[in-house]
């Protein structure tokens, strides 16, 4: 008895989790517009999403973005984690202390002082300033995910390669960054996912005319949605289920999951 | 021998530029006016009768969406910790997935589903019930938040809760505690820091949105978030925009403030 109760409380979860989706994927594969009404099997707003420029501009500026942000701060983050190790305690816990600000500050607050600073100094917005946004505040996680690689053994074994006559930069390469992969990857693809998934910074610092996935989905939303935005959403749900998907089943023979 | 401090140089410049300059300027803007001279006016806004209605709106809708994600949250964090390790990873599985998903795609959603003509009343119709007509309502919104931030407070909270010996809770039982006695005496005082991330986790994004109120509110609910975004987008009044942000700063640090006080082993919360 007990154990059915657990399972139609899952079951009620799992659905209020995911009947919003299934909506949107049954919808996307209707032939009318309705919103209410399944008149027929159809892939035209398929078609339709494809043939939007500006759907498909949308996309490529998201990824674009994503990548070239990810892999910046990626490179920023993990140099900076094994850098405050070297420091002092309290120097490390100052700046930690302000690494932690964009993580725990609400996103509006964050997006308008970055616009606040652009205007300030006369950077006119435009995608650049959107990359920049998003290295800011996906440094913080690369930051969260890298530093607890840096530990002893991994200092001790850097400390020895240096006695052993091997050149800080060479033992750096060939000792401390193999160690610290997992945390750098699971750091990279935090980044990349909060940077595919941010609105309210991107909404602050774009310029006219640059529209993300995000974006594009707020203004159009405003006007009316139409079907093809359906069509979006199923992709976009059907990359991520494989991707899940993927990195757990690569992260199976490891004990450490990159994901959570 | 350790590692050059130097290696941290571009990140120190990047906090500097970031973050540091940034919230210099929210306070600057905040506190000038269109001439640059100091007042304390941006800031006092926030008594203005229509930004204080937002203000109490914001904050009560986000209570009320906090306390459905713990209730939602708890028992299931409850349930997964004591199943067994191959059905746990398929449960963070299903429960992390749609947090993956676009979170502007997922309030779409939940439009879809709400709207008049929508997925829900559609569905309502057809089987002769009456429409269901909470969309553009504070429940709606209420329903959006819940739905987008339910995730966040699930795993800190189950992240404490599978770190509970089982050896505690064995004991708890075999000296004849029952079952509601081993919730309240075991698991709710070991979980507390799990749950104080979680809370913050909800309460501050659905303190601060507008986004949600805006999609779900169809424009005609005003949180605090909708107010300062409209100063920078609509208005351009970009000093009381900075002032009220200002305001919503404070309430941020005093709710973090608030919640450690609860948390004293806060080292192996979420974030």
């Amino acid at each position: 008895m007990k154990k059915y109760l657990k399972f139609i409380y899952i079951g009620i979860v799992v659905l209020f989790l995911y009947l919003p989706i299934i909506a949107l994927v049954v919808l996307s594969f209707n032939e009318s517009k309705s919103m209410s009404v399944f008149s027929g099997f159809s892939l035209k707003w398929y078609e339709e999403m494809f043939s939007n420029r500006m759907i498909m501009q949308a996309v490529i500026n998201t990824f674009t973005i994503a990548i070239t942000a990810s892999v910046t701060a990626t490179i920023i983050g993990t140099f900076a984690a094994v850098g405050i190790d070297g420091m002092k305690t309290k120097q490390q816990n100052l700046i930690l202390g302000f690494n932690n600000i964009p993580l725990l500050n609400a996103d509006i607050v964050t997006g308008i002082a970055l616009l606040l600073t652009f205007l300030m100094f006369g950077i006119s917005l435009n995608w650049g300033t959107v990359y920049l946004a998003h290295v800011t505040f996906c440094i913080p996680y690369v930051i969260l995910s890298v530093r607890p690689r840096v530990n002893k053994s991994v200092n001790t074994l850097y400390e020895a390669a240096l006695d052993l006559g091997a050149s800080r930069f060479y033992a750096f390469v060939k000792i401390v960054l193999p160690e610290l992969r997992p945390g750098i990857l699971a750091g990279l693809l935090l980044s990349f996912t909060m940077s595919v998934d941010d609105f309210v910074i991107t909404h602050f610092t774009r310029g006219a005319g640059i529209n993300t996935i995000s974006t594009l989905i707020y203004s159009q939303v405003k006007v009316g949605i139409r079907p093809s935005l359906f069509a979006l959403s199923t992709i976009i749900f059907a990359l991520v289920l494989v991707m899940l998907l993927l990195v757990n089943f690569l992260s199976k023979g490891r004990k450490e999951s990159v994901i959570y | 021998m350790t590692y050059k401090k130097s290696l941290a140089v571009p990140f120190i410049i990047w906090i500097l530029a970031g973050t540091i300059i940034p919230i210099g300027a929210i306070a600057y803007y905040g506190l000038t006016d269109r001439n640059e001279n100091f007042t304390l006016e941006n800031v006092l806004a926030i008594g203005d009768s229509v930004h204080l209605q937002a203000l109490w709106l914001s904050v009560l809708l986000a209570l009320i969406s906090t306390v459905i994600c713990f209730l939602i949250a708890y028992p299931l964090a409850i349930i997964m910790r004591n199943s067994n390790l191959g059905k746990r990873g398929f449960m963070i599985f299903l429960f992390i997935l749609p947090m993956w998903m676009n979170f502007l795609l997922r309030t779409m959603a939940w439009q879809v589903l709400l709207e008049k003509n929508g997925v829900i009343n559609g569905v309502l119709e057809t089987i002769g019930l009456p429409a269901l007509e909470i969309i553009n309502t504070p429940a709606a919104v209420v329903l959006g938040m819940v739905y987008d931030f339910l995730p966040f407070m699930i795993l800190p909270i189950y992240n404490v809760m599978s770190k509970i010996d089982d050896s505690v809770i064995e004991a708890a039982y075999d000296l004849g505690a029952s079952t509601s006695k081993v919730i309240t005496k075991i698991y709710l005082p070991l979980s507390i820091p799990g749950i104080v991330s979680g809370i913050n986790m909800v309460f501050i994004p659905s303190l601060t949105t507008f986004v949600i109120s805006n999609m779900l509110g169809g424009g005609k609910i005003n949180l605090i978030g909708n107010i300062i975004e409209q100063e920078f987008t609509v208005s351009s009044n970009w000093n009381l925009g900075s002032g009220l942000s200002l305001v919503m700063m404070l309430f941020i640090i005093v709710s973090m403030i608030f919640l450690e006080r609860f948390d004293k082993t806060g080292e192996d919360s979420f974030i």
